[in-house]
């Protein structure tokens, strides 16, 4: 039987989250987010939105993110969200709604397969723009969708006017820094 | 030489450097305006004949002024110094001439013209045929070579951007600016584009009025309005360069070409895409010349560009101009020089009727026949209405023969531009970008008054369809009509060029027409007419209205050659963008590459993966080493691989297990919940796609793995598989391959080892071969799944993938004991072949199920993709390919894969193939080479001897016919 600790390394592989300012701009890893994704099953909606919304969750339409409960969600596709927890990455975020959906939804545990960056700042469109196709100009918060920056499938939310949080495969996690990095200082 | 006037900064001085020598210029001036003004005509030589070559334009339509800027690694050759924006410190070089450009040897090309007309080199150059690649084609590329690469990398980086609008607004001239004004005063989005550094297109060329303002200050005036809108984005320095689907055009930004270099972390250009709603091309026009013998002498210049030198940039390219016209736009170059106080010496005119211009000799109904002057025009032969000859004496000959809308944009969906008497020029044609809208000179509404009107009208237009009103309102401007006689060429003796940047002449056109390459796609092909950098923008029309004349048909019949993108030429790092060098594809790292990177592994692509290779240790010198070791080490002990790179898909939902029947050719509804199940994955034509295991952790909740290659590709079938084929089931897919960190522990010692760090009971009584679970690894969430790829007591275990890299720590720390080692790519080949599992290599998209001796799993009791399809005949013969094991039969003798089998004696040629070797490996357990192979009928042929023959590696090897399973064939020890 192990009586052994793992420890955790972050996606950019620091002991410490990485916080970078460029100009006007500050890019921080955000590891304390943990993530699943919620799809309902056959003739479920209803009750998964119900459910949500108990949970006080609207479950938001494409290319729209709630951002305002404990559990912010993202719409990833029909009948598909990305349910996003503040706080602790270690939770078991999938038991926890299973336990809640039951046999409604089907849910798997995302936390692992994500990085996150927090960007803030003023302009970030002009930050944007030089990244991915999003309209970044016309977004407001409340907007998220999938989009692809340099070849890789993120999720970009807009959070605020001057924050956005961007979700990249963990594994580039260095790459998708080093093109937002390199974007920062394009336009600082 | 300078004049009064202009729009340059007189108050500022910029030296710079053409060909060694310094000269001063003004911000403002262009490298062509500022070599103009210190009397420098001569800036090239021709393609081909070599011969001296001035400006004939003003802008991006530059044939001959073609120069090196810069030096160093940032030389860029082939640019146009009519476009290159003077700075302080500019170094520009001429091309194509040597030793100097006043004196260039390759001149002699001159004399040899009468050889060298179209077509020569193919007639030439013909035979031997070997001769071509590696004699005759570097020569003439040397001898008609343009510039010169610097063949160092470029020092400066690239972007990309994604821009989206309402309406964009391509050109900056009149009508561009009337359209942004009208569409920006109603609020909508906007992006105006030009290529220019100042906006205002030919309003900053001519001496025209608009309103209450000269034709500049309107421009300024309207600039500046526009720039205290937020939703207008001002972009000079960018060429739009394409029209792609959907509203979508590419623009390349010059943001730093102006500078000496990029500020640091600045780019030197930007890729936009641009998503419009709806676009106006408002690009102008372009004059074209006439031809006539040596119309080619620096000093010739297109009329309109001569206002834009001397009005704009108060330059002058010499003391006496004389004018060559077909229109009534050429007679203003006449009146603005005239009244710079130039001396105007005649107009040439060709039309007979007419107003003459006041103050000027105006010589109705005469041609120029000919030029005179070696590097430069000293005077003109006139041929006059009474059919006399006169010599002119002048240094600068303005000639004009109308202006051709510019189209380009509006071909680049295949629309061909449509003629157009009125203006005796192609406008735009039916079917051209969807959205994309033409106003101004573009479309042939030539007088300012009409560009201005038609720009606004066209952005009243354009915002109308998506319900956005706007005012056109416009100011008084000229109205002129458009006089034009259309004339082409003056017939004679001489050469008369029509292309200029390509060197063809009337005489070329000629010849195309007596060898029948009349089409007009032929007489480019054939005369290189418009295939040169500048895309025949002062040459395609004229070429062809001279075959029109030739054939005896209208130009409308004879039709034109479309335009593609991009518009101007574009440097491959703007299309390369940030992706260069180690930045080309974003890399992913496995959970355990912080360690590995520690160990001194050695990492190989895999796709974006980088994985670990091997993992050498000190002493050991070559990789052989290194993987022997580990391959014994796991083989005796226990071994440990990072396996997260292989797909993982989460497959939940009431029908999940009906999915899984109808995706893999074998049984899946049927496993127990807590087991794992190799499934094989075939295609809709009956060949294996994949193979993987997929674990059952609940009764509607399975996970899928794949082979890393196709993660993506098996993923996207699923999903097409799930929305497409049969939306009535209830599954969910989502990926995991990210989220769990997943590491293959193999070995005698693996549960030992697992059972030190695992929370639960993991003996075979309760954790049995292929047995799969919920586990906990010190009260974290884990994943445990008993399955092996190398044949020995093996598990997989799975952590949430930031504790992936506290696992591999863990695991080897708890594996000391054992001598675990790590294993990389290397070792695991080696251990699935000498199990005889099939991998990339055999999953080659041309083998079935039964060639990799897997043919039992295809289930006849469900329907699935493939079943039916592989079971066709012709996949079924008695001699297809079977996968089988090869060993040499003297084992010191190595094997190579992409080896072919042939029988003894023989031929070893296409129809005595047999089969191929597909992987090969040595095996430290058996002492030699071993392969796993295709071979016609194998399972049938165990123990014969063949040939693998290596045409390529010059090997031949006698082999002989195996089980693939070289290691443990009973399967006991993955039981254990």
């Amino acid at each position: 039987m192990g009586n052994v600790s793992l420890k955790p390394l972050n996606a950019l592989l620091g002991a410490e989250p990485r916080v970078d300012s460029i100009g006007a701009v500050t890019i921080s890893e955000n590891v304390g987010i943990a993530l699943a994704s919620l799809a309902t099953r056959r003739g479920q909606a209803d009750r998964v939105a119900a459910v949500a919304k108990g949970m006080g969750l609207d479950l938001p339409g494409p290319g729209r993110a709630s951002l305002s409960a404990q559990y912010a969600a993202l719409w990833l596709g029909p009948d598909q969200w990305l349910i996003m927890a503040a706080g602790d990455a270690d939770q078991d975020i999938a038991g926890a709604l299973e336990a809640t959906f039951g046999p409604a939804a089907s849910i798997t545990e995302q936390t692992g397969g994500w990085v996150c960056l927090d960007v803030t700042g003023p302009g970030l469109p002009a930050l944007f723009e030089r990244l991915c196709a999003i309209d970044t100009a016309a977004i407001k918060p409340g907007h998220g969708t999938r989009t692809v920056i340099e070849h890789l499938g993120c999720y970009v939310i807009c959070i605020g006017a001057e924050q956005f949080r961007v979700f990249g495969p963990r594994s580039s996690a260095g790459s998708l820094h080093h093109a937002l990095t390199t974007a920062a200082q394009a336009i600082a | 030489m300078r004049v009064a006037g202009g729009q340059i900064d007189r108050g500022q001085t910029l030296r710079f450097s053409f060909d060694g020598k310094t000269y001063p210029g003004h911000p403002g001036d262009t490298l062509a305006s500022a070599l103009l003004a210190n009397d420098i005509r001569l800036m090239g030589r021709s393609f081909k004949y070599h011969r001296p070559r001035g400006p004939i334009a003003a802008g991006s339509e530059e044939p001959n002024a073609i120069v090196e800027l810069r030096s160093g690694a940032r030389r860029e050759p082939n640019t146009r110094a009519t476009t290159a924006e003077l700075f302080d410190g500019l170094v520009a070089r001429s091309q194509n001439r040597w030793p100097s450009l006043k004196f260039d040897a390759m001149a002699v090309n001159d004399l040899l013209s009468p050889f060298l007309a179209a077509g020569f080199y193919y007639k030439t150059f013909m035979w031997p045929k070997a001769f071509w690649e590696k004699l005759y084609e570097p020569i003439i590329r040397r001898a008609a070579g343009l510039g010169r690469a610097s063949l160092q990398a470029d020092p400066d980086s690239y972007d990309k951007g994604f821009l989206h609008c309402d309406l964009l607004v391509i050109g900056a001239g009149p009508a561009g600016l009337a359209a942004a004004l009208t569409a920006g005063r109603a609020g909508a989005r906007v992006i105006l584009a030009d290529e220019d550094f100042a906006l205002g297109g030919r309003l900053n060329a001519e001496t025209f009025g608009v309103g209450e303002h000269i034709g500049a200050d309107w421009a300024q005036a309207t600039v500046a309005e526009l720039a205290t809108m937020p939703h207008v984005r001002l972009m000079p320095r960018t060429t739009v360069v394409g029209a792609f689907d959907h509203g979508i055009y590419s623009a390349v930004e010059r943001v730093s070409d102006h500078l000496p270099e990029p500020l640091p972390g600045k780019p030197r250009q930007i890729l936009w895409r641009i998503y419009s709603k709806r676009a106006l091309l408002c690009a102008g026009a372009i004059e074209r010349p006439i031809a006539f013998a040596n119309n080619d002498r620096p000093g010739v210049m297109l009329a309109g560009a001569l206002r834009s030198f001397a009005n704009r940039w108060a330059v002058v390219p010499g003391q006496r101009v004389a004018v060559f016209t077909n229109n009534d736009d050429g007679l203003r170059t006449a009146t603005d020089l005239a009244a710079k106080g130039i001396n105007v010496v005649a107009v040439v005119d060709v039309r007979d009727g007419g107003a003459l211009v006041p103050g000027i000799r105006h010589l109705k109904g005469a041609v120029v026949t000919d030029t005179s002057g070696r590097l430069g025009l000293t005077g003109i032969t006139v041929r006059l209405a009474n059919g006399q000859n006169e010599q002119i004496g002048c240094d600068v000959l303005g000639v004009s023969g109308g202006w051709n809308p510019n189209v380009a944009l509006t071909s680049h969906h295949r629309s061909r531009p449509v003629w157009d008497d009125g203006v005796v020029g192609f406008g735009p044609g039916p079917g051209g970008p969807v959205g994309l809208g033409v106003a101004g000179a573009a479309m042939g509404a030539f007088s300012t008054a009409a560009a201005l009107r038609t720009g606004a009208a066209g952005a009243v237009a354009a915002l109308a369809e998506l319900g956005i009103t706007a005012r056109a309102e416009v100011p008084q401007a000229e109205d002129g009509p458009v006089n034009i006689t259309p004339f082409w060429h003056v017939p004679g003796k001489g050469r008369a060029w029509v292309d200029l940047q390509n060197d063809v002449t009337v005489k070329d056109i000629v010849l195309a027409k007596q060898e029948n390459f009349v089409a007009v796609e032929h007489l480019k092909r054939y005369t290189t007419l418009g295939m040169a950098t500048d895309q025949g923008k002062t040459s395609n029309v004229t070429g062809l209205a001279i075959m029109a004349e030739l054939t005896g048909k209208t130009i409308a019949e004879t039709g034109t050659t479309i335009y593609r993108p991009p518009y101007t030429p574009v440097a491959m790092g703007a299309f390369a963008g940030r992706s260069v060098g180690s930045e080309f594809r974003p890399v992913r790292l496995t959970p355990s590459h912080k360690w590995a990177t520690e160990q001194g592994a050695v990492f190989v692509e895999v796709g974006m993966w980088l994985r670990a290779q091997w993992f050498p240790k000190p002493g050991e010198t070559g990789w052989r080493q290194s993987v022997d070791r580990e391959t014994l080490a796991t083989r005796a002990s226990v071994g440990i691989c990072d396996v997260t790179t292989l797909g993982k898909i989460d497959v939940q939902g009431t029908d999940a297990g009906a999915f899984l029947d109808r995706v893999y050719a074998n049984t899946f509804s049927t496993l127990a919940v807590g087991k794992v199940r190799y499934g094989l994955m075939l295609r809709e034509d009956g060949m294996v796609m994949d193979d993987g295991t997929t674990a059952r952790l609940g009764a509607h909740h399975y996970v899928m793995t794949t082979t890393t290659a196709n993660a993506v590709p098996v993923f996207r079938h699923l999903e097409f598989c799930r929305q497409c084929l049969w939306p009535d089931l209830d599954v969910q897919l989502i990926s995991t391959t990210e989220a769990w960190a997943q590491y293959s522990v193999a070995g005698p010692n693996a549960r030992k080892l697992l059972e030190k760090l695992v929370d639960q009971d993991i003996s075979d009584a309760a954790f049995p071969y292929m047995a799969c679970g919920h586990i906990s690894i010190g009260g974290l969430r884990a994943r445990l799944f008993r399955i092996s790829f190398s044949g020995e007591l093996a598990y997989e275990v799975a952590v949430p993938t930031r504790y992936g890299d506290g696992l591999i720590r863990a695991l080897m720390a708890a594996g000391a004991e054992f001598g675990a080692v790590a294993y990389g790519t290397e070792t695991l080949g080696v251990l699935r072949v000498e199990k005889g599992h099939a991998a990339g290599n055999e999953l080659n998209g041309t083998t079935s199920a039964l060639t990799l001796g897997l043919g039992k799993m295809v289930s006849k009791k469900k329907d699935a993709i493939g079943v039916v399809l592989s079971g066709r005949e012709g996949m079924n013969t008695p001699d297809a390919l079977r996968l089988v094991g090869f060993r040499p039969v003297d084992p010191a003798q190595p094997l190579a894969a992409g080896s072919h089998f042939i029988a003894a004696g023989q031929p070893a040629d296409a129809a005595h193939d047999e089969g191929y070797m597909t992987s090969v490996v040595y095996s430290p357990h058996l002492g030699c080479s071993i392969g796993l192979g295709l071979l016609k009928a194998g399972h049938d042929r165990m123990s014969e001897r063949l040939r693998m023959v290596n045409p390529l590696k010059d090997m031949e090897t006698e082999v002989e016919v195996v089980s693939p399973h070289f290691v443990d064939p009973e399967g006991e020890r993955l039981r254990g």
